[in-house]
């Protein structure tokens, strides 16, 4: 085989094919987001969010924990609170913002924590079968008939409140969903003729699940990570009610809410605090529907089968 | 015969057990007892119509399926001691084998992971087993025999989604044939395509043949292809072989009951060549071989059966030089 001459005529070559095909798989993928409208409006708002809940308190003199007695249940930009006050003259604008901290770091981390482990364990009982499966779906089973709210109280009790318990408590009692998708997922690859042929040619089972499993479970994964987190905001909230997590003064958009629900049907002096609910809901909505978009472009954007009409 | 055969499967079976409620552990015996031997340098036709086990075989002998019992008895070019029986080593002993023995899949659409390139799927087997230095030698090998299965070059930098059901079946078949094997096992690879493409890739499987010294497994059911490609031909009938002959021996003086109304079943084109109410066609469907009887398997569907055929079950014997057949007509 003429080998200089392949090589010079592969360069070209694949310089020629370089319009439809960039370099690498992530440059492709990139570029394939970019495209998505709503995928790239959801990172926009996503990053304006985040950087609003980071860089937000630096701007402000108030903390989350200062009360002005003299303005209570103030209405939205009234003098010196722009989005009003809550019963004990909180200022909701710095409780959004310091709230929305612990709300997305909590979301963020426990639905991250949760799909790798749900990964991974669907992983193992899908690929391997026989025994480590019937343990793992058994133990799965186990975990999701565990009656979730009475251990959560006892924990309480034991381990005291706070942002790692809620995580790890989050974690624990909500991998399951994805471990039983990913087991189902990888079930019907591993029957798949291209996994068949790598192990043909002697391919070892880690590569085959790194290489042939995993990206063709991702987009699937990816999905239900946004999803997941959705879900993580808003359990928080429930759980704070319950006393586990974050309590007050301490600012959740959770427990914001949480706290709102008393006012619903208007204040003692007959007042509807309508901005107390409507500013953290607005955010966890904004923040949930950037994230299920990102989690949507992300998916079209690598599969190499899916071409954007634009 | 005058040399001996590179492969040589002896008693192979392979029964799948299953499990149901309450009744008894019962098995569904996919292979049960197939004898085959392939000569280096030959293609061995395996056909048979669907569920009668063929690719079950050519699955268990690369041990996709463990083998519940029978000897494959290899005697490849670098096999020390001149033969191996394959099914007695283990994965890590096995390694080299599984460059020398491959298989071209049936469906172009499953057999290709979706989300690599061309450039990937091809060069995973070189990397296993380290075939080339570096990512350039390998790439170089994979445009070389991109060109010889009929594709360009530059079509490794493309996903397989991007190609037609025959190209895809020539990227499977660059896939098997890159690692320079001694044994390819195709699993019905043409009966996914359109008609005029598979005479192309049956064309490009014999040139392949040719150019790389292959010794072919051919599983099939369309009798039109096995005639045209094999060498050889065993028919196979619910997990048993009925019938061994080479392929002009075989079309001319079919000897199983079977084998004849299988090639009775092939359509003429021409009307003035049909012989009008001579075929004898096979009726009814083929029976589960689940826990299937101790007597000869194509009994029921046989016009020639009598008392002995549903008492026990015949041997594959000899009757002429290389014809073998399993039927007691012919004992």
């Amino acid at each position: 085989m003429p080998k200089l001459f392949y090589r010079k005529k592969l360069d070209e070559l694949e310089e020629k094919a370089r319009p439809i095909h960039i370099n690498s798989y992530w440059q492709l993928v990139w570029v394939k987001f970019r495209s998505h409208k709503l995928a790239m409006f959801g990172a926009v708002v996503l990053i304006i969010v985040v950087a609003f809940t980071i860089f937000g308190p630096l701007f402000v003199e108030v903390g989350y924990e200062d009360m002005d007695f003299s303005s209570l249940f103030k209405p939205p930009l009234s003098q010196g609170h722009p989005l009003g006050t809550d019963e004990l003259g909180h200022d909701v604008l710095v409780r959004v913002m310091y709230g929305g901290r612990i709300s997305l770091f909590v979301g963020f981390a426990s639905s991250v924590i949760t799909t790798l482990v749900g990964t991974l364990i669907g992983l193992l009982s899908g690929f391997y079968g026989g025994l480590i499966d019937r343990f793992l779906m058994r133990f799965v089973d186990v975990m999701l008939s565990i009656p979730m709210f009475p251990i959560l109280l006892t924990l309480t009790l034991v381990f005291g409140s706070g942002i790692m318990n809620i995580i790890l408590v989050l974690t624990v009692f909500g991998w399951m969903g994805v471990a039983r998708l990913v087991r189902g997922l990888v079930l019907s690859i591993r029957e798949t003729e291209y996994v068949m042929s790598a192990r043909a040619m002697g391919v070892r089972s880690a590569r085959i699940i790194l290489r042939h499993v995993l990206p063709n479970v991702i987009p699937i994964v990816i999905v239900s990570a946004t999803l997941n987190m959705s879900y993580a905001i808003l359990s928080e909230s429930s759980l704070s009610y319950l006393g586990l997590g974050i309590q007050p003064p301490m600012p959740s958009w959770g427990n914001m809410l949480q706290k709102a629900m008393n006012y619903i049907l208007g204040t003692a002096t007959g007042a509807n605090p309508w901005w107390l609910t409507f500013f953290p809901g607005f955010f966890i909505f904004l923040t949930v529907l950037s994230v299920n978009f990102l989690g949507d472009g992300l998916r079209d954007a690598l599969d190499p089968k899916f071409v954007s009409e634009s | 015969m005058a040399n001996t055969p590179m492969v040589e499967i002896h008693q192979l079976k392979k029964w799948f057990p299953i499990k149901s409620g309450f009744k008894k552990k019962s098995d569904l015996k996919a292979v049960d007892g197939v004898d085959l031997h392939i000569y280096r340098g030959e293609t061995l036709g395996l056909v048979g119509e669907s569920g009668c086990g063929k690719t079950t075989i050519g699955r268990t002998l690369i041990k996709l399926y463990q083998p519940t019992g029978g000897k494959f008895i290899y005697r490849g070019k670098g096999v020390t001691g001149g033969s191996i029986d394959i099914f007695s080593l283990n994965e890590s002993q096995m390694r080299p084998f599984r460059k020398e023995i491959q298989m071209v899949f049936q469906d172009p659409y499953a057999s290709l992971n979706p989300r690599i390139t061309v450039q990937d799927i091809l060069s995973e087997g070189l990397r296993v087993h380290s075939i080339g230095k570096g990512r350039d030698e390998r790439k170089e090998m994979i445009a070389g025999i991109l060109e010889k299965v009929g594709l360009r070059p530059e079509y490794m930098y493309r996903y397989p989604h991007e190609f037609s059901g025959g190209q895809r079946q020539r990227i499977g078949i660059a896939r098997a044939i890159v690692l320079n094997p001694e044994l390819v096992i195709c699993d019905e690879p043409v009966s996914a395509l359109d008609v005029s493409v598979q005479a192309q890739v049956i064309n490009l499987l014999e040139d392949l043949k040719h150019d790389f010294q292959l010794t072919y497994l051919f599983i099939a059911h369309d009798l039109a292809v096995v005639k045209h490609i094999c060498d050889r031909i065993s028919v196979m009938y619910l997990g048993k072989i009925v019938e061994t002959a080479e392929t002009d021996e075989l079309f001319r003086n079919p000897l199983h009951p079977y084998t004849q109304g299988l090639l009775a079943s092939i359509p003429i084109p021409n009307p003035h060549m049909r012989k009008i109410g001579k075929r004898e066609l096979v009726k009814g469907d083929i029976p589960s071989p689940v826990d299937p009887p101790d007597n000869c398997r194509f009994v029921k569907r046989c016009p020639k059966a009598f008392d002995r055929c549903l008492k026990e079950a015949p041997r594959l014997t000899e009757t002429g030089s290389g014809h073998y057949v399993s039927c007691f007509l012919y004992e």
